[in-house]
């Protein structure tokens, strides 16, 4: 780890003066921390922002809103969060292991970097990401945890995170913060595709704090389905949120998000529209499936991801239009 | 918890008549006529009782120290760099930036470290305990990716680390050999321990082509990584001119020999102690760590505590290597094998002698007409490959008993009665008598427990929503091992006992066990015994490894044992209710002796020790060499069954059940066993589902350095875990006990295996069984 000074923002138009060229925003610490000492990350100056805009409130229009320095559990815990989103309750749970959801904040867990191992083996494998330009080692190399969407010849990283799955699927909105003003971008514009620039990760300007995030109302059911290699403490191979609305035997409205399969969390534009104002039923689930991932791209040990895919696609799907339990 | 209370066989019955409530003598070798050990029938002492374990309160109140828990004044922290390349040479290694870091101290290298000696090589002499024989930062080769090129000593762990992360390095690459398929056509027949790993009995081949069922596959095993909890650590200082560490082994003396020899100096002349160690599995041998540690040390003149990372025990601490083996069996209508061939390959390096002896299970298993047991070996420029827990039958039984499932299958017998009808008479290679094989009654004992009969015949044929169910079996198997050489002292003070020897606690519960063996053979309650271990100054050596320690430091206190009342006879001058009686006449009881036919005439321990003026005797004992191990032949088992259940749209594979019924000899604590028994297996279900170290063949660097990439189960990957033994003693082994440290992780994972078949009707002959192999 580079040595660093640090220092405690007081609110958010004392961090985002703080946070100067070289300074980075410190959450929990769970994943930058972690990458500070991999070197990965040096910053010159933490700013820590965790005890800012903590808590989970109802906003007029019968949304919440969700400050960033909540932690993970206060929001899975949240009795709105639970009895209206059960998705982002679901999703979070299904993350990391109970200590580090206590430590974790949402923006922080929004902006958590890839578990790519090339990513992470700063003095012994090449990645653009971390290095622009000095190539991929993932390409030819261990790969099964990576993309089959959205991804490029420069990266095939994946984003980790659940809660930001979950998020995608609500339609949620980020509220950030420069010296410059306030503005908000939605969830699924909040992380960029890798191009030939994988190294810019975020649509976030330097310096840019994160202050909240808003979730519209929820569509009546939502659940979170998340495939992995252990019964906890892994990484999505596949995870599918899902919200539903269903009128007279029929789709009125869906939303759909698939995380483990792509650069940022993925909306599942496609199969939302193969589905809505259609019938419920394995076939039309299964042609949402389809449409969402015929565009999928398999690399040398990740192809068992475009079916496993499409079946918690399809599962949720059943799930959602199921009786409920 | 015993399954077999009354069959505890002729041999607890002959030693029960041999003795009433005293201990008498036991025999000073194992061969055939000789009795058995007198503890072997002793119902309602100290042996066989749940005592929990004597460094648990230490342990859970923290005060146990462990090697990097020694605090020493003036003392500097180690991070290590670690090479980038396969093979080649350093061309530039520029430290300037690293020295100028705030704290550091000293930044070595191969151009100012100590002269040393390259290391013994584990198996290259009776001491060595070196996980190769490459030079430790000699010169500028570099020989695997992850090799050491700098150790950065500083005031603080946090800036040496900084500062290694400064240190510059070139490299100039030679062609490497990292591919495990580059190598397979110059595959060589293995050694394994002097011996080659290939057995033949008859001709296989043609009894196999000429079999009315055959099952012919092959079988893929990964590499795996040894992850202790407690991370690879010493602390070091020279005192003089004596090397000091400490450290977290399971081989103290081996280590001060081999560091003696690397640096020149007498074994005596270096002191390791390693009083507890968080988890050894065969990882806690002798790796570069101890070396640089050392000779860092050296170098600076001050202390230096040098704690692996976790990527640090990934990079320089071997695992085990992958295997490839090809299992074919041939057996007639009624399922009596006809043949039986295991052959295969694995990966070692140049540098060691460690081929993953996957064989050793088959040797012994099944009652084949013919058998053919070959392991080749392929050479690779990657890290050294080590033992872990069951080298050869963790991984070998994997692959042996998916086999026999299939053949049970194909044969449309019961596995379990398909395996009970090749149970051999006798040894299959070498013919000699079993000293005890009760498998079939844990077979039996195992599958009632476990509801074997609910078991669908047909795969695929169980569902509960989501999840597909099945069934497996299979059997698991390890060998009595007991090593020549260990030497026990034993003191006697009027207070009590206390047994020193150079053995090993690593978590086992060693101590404990050896407490009540110790006080049992002397008539002692337990706290009056004292057990010193895990110090290269003690008498010894005994090696924690092969699952021998408790039967090679059994012998060695009945060594002393012999010689300690011998010496009591000597100077119990003629007062004594016990004057004129021989070694043989005598036994232990109530804290002093006895005569053996008439325990009234009885005289403490400390009252002889009072009327002879002696404030204590002390005595060293040797165990007698490991005939029994010429005469007979000598393996524990288990019978093992899951419950798997596979989800159906996912394919993700979860445990939902496990049972290890094991034939072990008599257990001497059944509280320490069943941990054991159950890491054991927990330990096989990560082997089954999840380990793997990933290699990445373009250029042998370990990509998942990390517990959070490199996946073992996790709380929720384990259910509950029931484990049952026969306790029948084996009378040709001390106390009639045979170790169980590695028995649990045998068997497992094609239990496994078998009830994700059962379960899915899917055959996955290569571990780990992921998901993706049961889409
Ligand atoms: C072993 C392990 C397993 C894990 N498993 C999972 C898993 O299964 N699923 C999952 O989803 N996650 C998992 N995680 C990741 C975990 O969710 C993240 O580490 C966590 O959410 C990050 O939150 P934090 O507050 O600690 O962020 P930090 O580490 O503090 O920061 C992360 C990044 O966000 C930036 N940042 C933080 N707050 C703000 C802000 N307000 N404005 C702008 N930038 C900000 C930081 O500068 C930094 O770049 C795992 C982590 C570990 C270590």
């Amino acid at each position: 780890m580079t040595p660093l000074r640090y220092a405690r923002a007081v609110d958010a138009q004392d961090a985002v003066l703080q946070a100067t060229t070289g300074a980075t925003y410190l959450g929990g610490g769970t994943n930058l921390v972690d990458l500070m000492r991999e070197t990965i990350e040096r910053p010159e100056k933490l700013v820590d922002v965790s005890g800012l805009a903590v808590g989970v409130e109802e906003t007029e229009n019968g949304g919440l809103m969700i400050g960033a320095g909540t932690r993970n559990t206060a929001i899975a815990a949240h009795p709105l969060v639970r009895q209206r989103y059960p998705v982002l309750a679901r999703a979070i749970l299904a993350g990391a292991s109970a200590q580090i959801r206590n430590m974790a904040t949402a923006g922080g867990n929004l902006l958590q970097r890839t578990r790519c191992a090339y990513f992470y083996d700063e003095s012994g494998s090449r990645c653009n990401k971390r290095q622009p330009g000095q190539g991929c080692d993932a390409l030819g190399g261990f790969n099964r945890n990576h993309a089959i969407l959205g991804a490029s010849d420069a990266c095939v990283a994946v984003h980790p995170s659940d809660m930001a799955v979950a998020l995608a699927s609500l339609d949620a909105v980020v509220h950030t913060r420069t010296s410059k003003g306030e503005r908000q971008i939605a969830l699924t514009e909040l992380h960029r595709l890798p191009g030939d620039h994988p190294d810019i990760e975020t649509v976030l300007e330097p310096g840019e704090l994160v202050t909240g995030i808003s979730l519209p109302p929820a569509l009546p059911r939502s659940t979170y389905r998340k495939v992995r290699d252990r019964s906890s403490y892994a990484f999505a191979l596949v995870s599918v949120a899902g919200a539903i609305d269903l009128a007279d035997g029929h789709i009125r409205d869906v939303r759909l998000a698939l995380g483990g399969v792509a650069p940022r969390p993925w909306r599942a534009y496609r199969a939302e529209d193969v589905l809505r104002g259609g019938p419920i039923g394995k076939v039309a689930f299964a042609a949402a499936a389809d449409a969402e991932l015929s565009h999928a791209q398999a690399l040398r040990d990740n192809g068992f991801k475009i079916e496993l895919a499409r079946r918690t696609i399809v599962a949720v799907l059943d799930e959602l239009t199921g009786d409920p339990a | 918890m015993s399954i077999a209370k009354d069959a505890k066989g002729l041999a607890q019955g002959m030693a029960q008549s041999l003795m009433a409530k005293a201990v008498a003598l036991a025999p000073d070798n194992w061969v055939p006529g000789g009795v058995p050990d007198p503890l072997i029938g002793r119902q309602h002492g100290h042996l066989g009782r749940a005592v929990s374990r004597i460094d648990g309160p230490l342990k859970v109140s923290g005060t146990a120290r462990f090697a990097a828990d020694f605090p020493m004044s003036d003392m500097v922290y180690a991070a290590i760099v670690f090479s980038t390349i396969a093979k080649g040479r350093i061309v530039r290694l520029d430290t300037v930036r690293a020295l100028a870091a705030d704290g550091v101290v000293e930044v070595m290298t191969y151009r100012n470290a100590p002269r040393l000696a390259p290391p013994p090589a584990f198996m290259s002499d009776p001491k060595a305990a070196g996980g190769d024989s490459l030079p430790v930062m000699q010169d500028d080769q570099v020989h695997w990716n992850g090799q050491p090129v700098a150790v950065v000593l500083a005031q603080t762990q946090e800036q040496a680390n900084h500062a290694a992360s400064l240190v510059d390095v070139t490299y100039e690459s030679a062609p490497a050999v990292t591919a495990f398929e580059d190598a397979r056509a110059n595959a060589r027949p293995a050694m394994f321990m002097g011996q080659p790993l290939h057995d033949e009995k008859g001709k296989a081949k043609a009894a196999l082509d000429a079999s009315a069922v055959r099952i012919d596959a092959t079988y893929r095993t990964p590499r795996h990584n040894h992850n202790a909890i407690e991370l690879h650590a010493v602390t070091v200082t020279w005192q003089d001119d004596v090397l000091r560490i400490h450290d977290a082994s399971q081989l103290v003396s081996h280590t001060a020999w081999s560091l003696g020899q690397m640096f020149g100096i007498p074994e005596d002349k270096v002191i390791v102690t390693s009083p507890y160690v968080g988890g050894g599995f065969g990882g806690k041998c002798m790796w570069q760590h101890h070396v640089l540690a050392a000779a860092a040390a050296q170098l600076c003149g001050r202390p230096v505590r040098l704690v692996l990372s976790r990527e640090g025990v990934y990079r320089l601490v071997g695992g085990r290597s992958l295997t490839e083996q090809q299992v074919s069996l041939g057996a007639d209508a009624d399922g009596r094998l006809k043949a039986l061939i295991q052959r295969g390959l694995t990966a070692k390096t140049p540098s060691n002698v460690m081929p993953e002896p996957f064989i050793l299970a088959a040797r012994s298993s099944y009652a084949a007409e013919t058998i053919e047991l070959d392991v080749h070996t392929v050479e690779l420029d990657l890290l050294a490959n080590t033992f872990m827990r069951a080298p050869g039958e963790s991984v070998g039984t994997f692959a042996l008993e998916s086999a026999m499932d299939e053949l049970a299958e194909a044969l449309n017998i019961d596995p379990i009665e398909l395996r009970i009808r090749n149970e051999p008479e006798v040894d299959p290679l070498n013919g000699l008598p079993f000293s005890s094989r009760r498998i079939v009654d844990a077979w039996r004992a195992g599958a009632q427990a476990f509801g074997w009969e609910r078991r669908s015949v047909v795969p695929a044929s169980r569902r509960e929503g989501e999840w597909l169910i099945g069934m497996g079996c299979a059997k698991g198997t390890y060998p009595y091992y007991r090593m020549p050489g260990g030497a026990a002292r034993l003191t006697l003070t009027p207070k009590g006992a206390s047994v020193g020897i150079a053995a090993h606690e690593m978590g086992m519960g060693t101590a404990t066990a050896q407490v009540q063996v110790t006080a049992e053979r002397l008539g002692l309650p337990i706290e009056a015994v004292d057990f010193e271990y895990g110090a290269s100054t003690l008498p010894g050596p005994v090696l924690a490894g092969g699952s021998q320690q408790t039967a090679a430091i059994g012998a060695a206190v009945i060594a002393a044992h012999r010689l300690l009342i011998k010496e009591l006879l000597g100077i119990i001058g003629n007062d004594s209710p016990l004057a004129g009686l021989k070694p043989d006449h005598v036994a232990c009881r109530d804290s002093g002796l006895c005569k053996r036919d008439d325990p009234e005439r009885h005289e403490t321990y400390a009252s002889i020790l009072a009327r002879a003026g002696q404030n204590s005797i002390e005595v060293v004992g040797e165990g007698p060499p490991p005939l029994e191990l010429m005469h007979w032949s000598m393996h524990s088992h288990a019978a093992m069954f899951c419950e798997a259940r596979v989800n159906a749209i996912t394919g993700e594979p979860r445990v939902s059940r496990f049972l290890g019924s094991f034939d072990c000899g008599r257990i001497l604590n059944p509280k320490t066993a069943t941990s054991q028994f159950r890491g054991g297996i927990i330990m096989g279900l990560g082997l089954a589902l999840m380990e793997e170290s990933q290699i990445d063949e373009r250029n042998g660097r370990v990509m998942n350095p990390s517990l959070s990439a490199y996946h073992v189960p996790v709380h929720m990957d384990v259910p509950e875990i029931d484990v049952i033994w026969t306790d029948i003693p084996d009378p040709h082994t001390p106390m009639g006990a045979r170790g169980i440290g590695e028995i649990g992780i045998t068997g497992t994972a094609a239990a496994v295996a078998n009830a994700i078949y059962n379960a899915t009707g899917k055959r996955v002959r290569d571990l780990p069984i992921t998901l993706d192999k049961l889409l």
